[in-house]
């Protein structure tokens, strides 16, 4: 077996045995991203020397037996995580020459922990986009099928951990960025708790809704990088004081008796057979592993979409003010003066749909128009928190399809982007309530993955990983790879 | 003819105050000012990609006690705003700031007007946001520099009611607040560095209409006088030109001190709207009951109490109250004269006299005073004590000035002290008796007047030192004779 197909957790085992150093790791991933990612274009940017480096250091504490907790594991951190000195671009033209002077929370986190990082992923633009063809550095293929997408935003992480590029990823969630590709290209991907994972240093779309997360093989390794990149941090006043369980103990954790429930409205959606199929057969894998199933109503689901639809522009509408081409990344040539500077930058740096969603969120936070919209969807968010508060009295979890089908050919909703918005149906209501919600493998249709989405109570990303972690125990769908 | 008296103004003030915290108020960077540019601006007030702010925890306790001494609520949650417009040295696109939830909410300042009376002025809130920075247009050919030093450095904003009648109301609250400000040692309240800044909404209407008129709001008045001036051609100005039969056009001004005019501001130098929402990356602040009782215990006495007590314990005039107890260390001064001296009267008489005289002549604050408050005091007590006359003391006082030696070295170096021997005043009394024996015949002779030119005479010949009720009393018994 190559090292590129073992989980995270096997080469964690590995490089405690000495079964095989980092840089023999590093390196095997290196030369895989070399040969197969121009295909894929998974990476934005490869740091092939201080993945080597980072990789000498971990082997030489191996070595002198103090290792840390994720001593030379090579991961990939999507280019939304700022990196002192790396290039960071949020996927923009605007970010396109970005050295970012200091390293976000969360990559701070790993690297004090030993990960290696192999590069910074490609995403849509501003992690704006559910198919990743929005970047300015290119579409992004689904390993599986080149001719598909990735989904996204976190496309770009999705991609590179699907074909075997980087043992697992770090990726956000907005409105399904990490739970929607993760399901389109075969994977596990956690969206913990808003606050549980510090937001300092990952560039902000919709602050109340952004999430990092993980892109993982295996509920086991999306636990094992979860719990060292979750807790407090002061930079981050909306991050939770909370202490972090042991997530990767909390998986074994017994789930007989975990009382899921199935909201009838997420069923009455349009979707095709085979994915009410899949979703059927991974109810009955619960069945069998103790689980009870129970019915319950989310009536306020249809509201989903269009609350998103205001809430995350606006905020987005005033997070991307700032680039102006004043301080940093990209500025027009010669601007003729102050307002020649704006316009050209903005209009030069920004792609379409940045430019679309800064559109409607100023519309909607605009004088006369702000009770309507932002009002209305703020009160219309708290119907939503209030279906999942009164779920969470009689269920643990929440079962449905991740996604309203298996990934789509590139450029089919390029050019809708309503249908393209609906990718996020299931998602989006776990974002506006805050909640934890996990994808994992559970079918598979045409050759193309699908995913199976559980969210959980606040801060029970431990039940959600044991719940996936059974299903895995008795499921082979997260073993298959793509072969490329 | 314009008949200024059918018209009267309606003044409402936006004063910007900013608080004297060492950090910023959301990042961890120095808020000194005078630094070179951009030394003191970290990721957070660059607006890098990716930062976000915390709420720097000093800028509450501040804003708590301006609220108390408005008299005013504190309201609790109290959550910040993104107060959205693009401007080069607003590095985020937007400003941190409040709208529906500020810290501080209806209160009211006391202030006293000209002729002594009081007038309550409603404060319709006082909220935080952060500063701008700054851009320099000077010193780039066809550019502008950008300095963001001052960007983020916590601001509290505290806007009046519009119950302000005229300029001298105006200048009258604007010092009100200053004192205040100083007092609660929140801010250092200089308007030349731009940490007090006063913006002003005037409105004009006929006497006895009830609707307001359409208001102007004139930025960058930068000092006291210019408050009042601004002011002043902004009320003329309006009269004028609803007299000709214009109108007023709703609009942001700005006060041209050099020429002493107000001018539109081009409608690009300020956005119409802000589209406010509330600031997502910042929690609202729940202000604990607990929490605002600590900060309460903190409070110091206020010019109005301190003015009061000025009155009732010193038993000095409202006027001498009140002048004293505008400055805190002016006031802190006397006190500490007074300590020394167990004379109020006469220590606030030289406080307010010789004392600011030489202070101002050598544009000096209290704190660089060549003079202490305990040698003062001791100048004061010798006064009282009849060791030297109060004319002999102001020589002593410029001695005192010049050189750092004591009240009483200086006495009796220069051999001032006051002559208290009864027989040597009365061996002068009798001299100045004998030289002028014309004058001491039409005194005899009903020219009361006279008398005064004998103690004159006598105190020329103890230069100043004898004791001027000694000589009275001397002179008038011998006089009998």
């Amino acid at each position: 077996m190559e090292l590129h197909e073992f989980t995270l957790k096997q080469q964690l085992d590995g490089l405690r045995n000495s079964t095989f150093s980092s840089v023999e790791l590093t390196q095997n991933y290196l030369k895989r991203i070399k040969s197969k990612d121009p295909s894929i274009n998974s990476y934005i940017t490869v740091t092939e020397e201080l993945a080597l480096k980072q990789a000498e250091d971990a082997d030489d504490r191996y070595s002198k037996g103090k290792a840390l907790t994720l001593d030379g594991i090579p991961i990939a951190h999507k280019d939304i995580f700022c990196t002192e000195d790396v290039l960071t671009t949020c996927g923009s033209k605007m970010l396109s020459n970005f050295k970012a002077p200091y390293s976000s929370t969360v990559v701070s986190k790993l690297f004090d922990q030993g990960v290696v990082m192999l590069g910074k992923t490609n995403m849509d633009e501003f992690a704006m986009g559910s198919s990743n063809e929005t970047s300015f550095f290119g579409e992004v293929k689904n390993p599986w099928n080149l001719d598909y997408v990735p989904g996204g935003s976190s496309g770009g992480s999705a991609a590179c951990v699907s074909a075997r590029l980087a043992s697992a990823a770090t990726a956000t969630d907005t409105g399904g960025s990490i739970r929607q590709p993760a399901a389109l290209c075969g994977l596990t991907g956690i969206k913990p708790t808003y606050g549980r994972v510090s937001r300092y240093g990952m560039i902000a779309f919709a602050s109340s809704l952004d999430q990092g997360g993980v892109l993982a093989r295996t509920a086991e390794d999306a636990a094992i990088l979860l719990a060292n990149m979750s807790g407090h941090d002061p930079k981050d006043s909306t991050s939770l004081n909370i202490e972090v369980p042991d997530y990767p103990k909390e998986i074994s954790n017994d789930i007989s008796g975990l009382k899921i429930g199935l909201p009838k409205e997420f069923f009455e959606q349009e979707m095709p057979d085979y994915v009410r199929k899949s979703t059927e057969e991974a109810i009955e894998v619960y069945k069998d592993l103790g689980a009870e199933i129970e019915e319950i109503s989310f009536p306020n689901i249809d509201l989903s979409l269009p609350v998103y639809y205001v809430l995350a522009p606006a905020e987005c509408s005033a997070n991307l003010s700032r680039y102006d081409g004043v301080r940093y990344g990209f500025r027009c040539e010669e601007p003729k003066n102050l307002e020649d500077l704006y316009m050209r930058t903005r209009s030069e740096g920004f792609g379409a749909e940045v430019k679309r969603r800064i559109l409607i969120g100023t519309y909607a936070l605009s004088a006369g128009y702000y009770d309507a919209y932002y009002l209305k969807a703020q009160k219309c968010r708290r119907l939503i928190a209030n279906d999942f508060t009164e779920a969470f009295k009689s269920v643990d979890v929440i079962l449905s399809p991740t996604t309203p089908g298996t990934s789509f050919k590139a450029g089919d909703k390029k050019n809708d982007p309503i249908d393209m918005y609906l990718q996020d149906i299931f998602t989006i209501p776990a974002n506006l309530a805050g909640l934890p919600g996990i994808s994992f493998p559970c079918g598979s249709y045409n050759g193309l993955p699908l995913g199976l989405q559980l969210v959980g109570n606040s801060l029970e990303e431990g039940k959600l990983l044991s719940a996936a972690h059974h299903f895995q125990e008795v499921t082979n769908w997260h073993k298959e790879s793509p072969e490329l | 003819m314009i008949n200024i008296n059918q018209w009267e103004a309606v003044i409402g003030l936006e004063i910007h105050v900013q608080l004297s915290t060492n950090s910023k108020l959301f990042s961890g960077a120095s808020t000194n000012f005078g630094a070179p540019p951009n030394t003191q601006a970290c990721n957070i007030d660059l607006a890098m990609p990716g930062v976000l702010p915390v709420l720097n925890e000093e800028v509450l306790k501040m804003a708590i006690k301006l609220g108390i001494a408005l008299n005013a609520n504190i309201n609790s949650p109290t959550s910040f705003a993104r107060k959205n417009y693009f401007y080069p040295d607003s590095p985020k696109g937007y400003q941190i700031s409040q709208m529906d939830k500020p810290i501080v909410e209806n209160g009211h300042l006391d202030i006293e007007l000209e002729d002594g009376s009081i007038k309550r002025i409603g404060v319709t809130r006082a909220h935080l946001e952060e500063d701008a920075g700054k851009s320099l247009h000077e010193d780039f050919e066809g550019q502008s520099g950008i300095d963001l030093n001052r960007a983020g450095t916590p601001l509290i904003e505290i806007v009046s009611e519009p119950e302000i009648s005229s300029p001298e109301e105006a200048v009258a609250y604007l010092k009100s607040i200053h004192s205040i400000i100083r007092y609660l040692n929140i801010s250092d309240g200089n308007m030349a560095e731009g940490s007090m800044r006063c913006d002003a909404n005037v409105s004009v209407r006929k006497v006895g209409e009830t609707e307001l008129g359409t208001r102007t709001e004139t930025k960058n008045v930068n000092s006291f006088r210019f408050v009042e001036k601004a002011i002043h051609y902004e009320i003329n100005r309006q009269i004028n030109e609803i007299e000709s039969g214009n109108t007023i056009a709703q609009e942001t001004r700005l006060y041209d001190s050099q020429k002493n005019t107000t001018r539109p501001m081009r409608s690009k130098e300020f956005a119409n709207d802000y589209r406010y929402f509330p600031e997502p990356d910042l929690l609202p602040v729940i202000l604990e009951e607990e929490f605002i009782n600590s900060v309460k215990e903190t409070m110091p006495e206020l010019p109005n109490e301190k003015k009061i007590r000025f009155m009732e314990f010193y038993k000095l005039s409202k006027y001498d109250s009140s002048l004293l107890a505008a400055d805190k260390d002016l006031a802190d001064f006397f006190e500490e004269v007074t300590k020394e001296s167990n004379s109020p009267k006469l220590s606030a008489n030289w406080i307010m006299g010789e004392f600011l005289a030489e202070l101002n002549k050598e544009n000096l604050n209290i704190i660089e005073s060549k003079v202490s408050a305990k040698q003062l005091g001791v100048l004061i007590s010798r006064i009282e004590d009849s060791t030297i006359s109060g004319k002999i003391a102001k020589e002593v006082f410029e001695k005192m000035w010049t050189s750092s030696k004591d009240t009483d070295d200086i006495i009796s170096e220069q051999g001032l002290q006051q002559v208290t021997d009864l027989s040597a005043i009365e061996r002068m009394v009798e001299e100045v008796i004998k030289k002028n024996p014309d004058q001491l015949k039409k005194y005899l002779s009903g020219k009361d007047r006279l008398f005064g030119f004998f103690v004159g005479q006598v105190m020329k010949e103890s230069k100043g030192k004898a004791n001027p009720a000694q000589v009275n009393q001397i002179l008038k018994d011998k006089l009998k004779k």
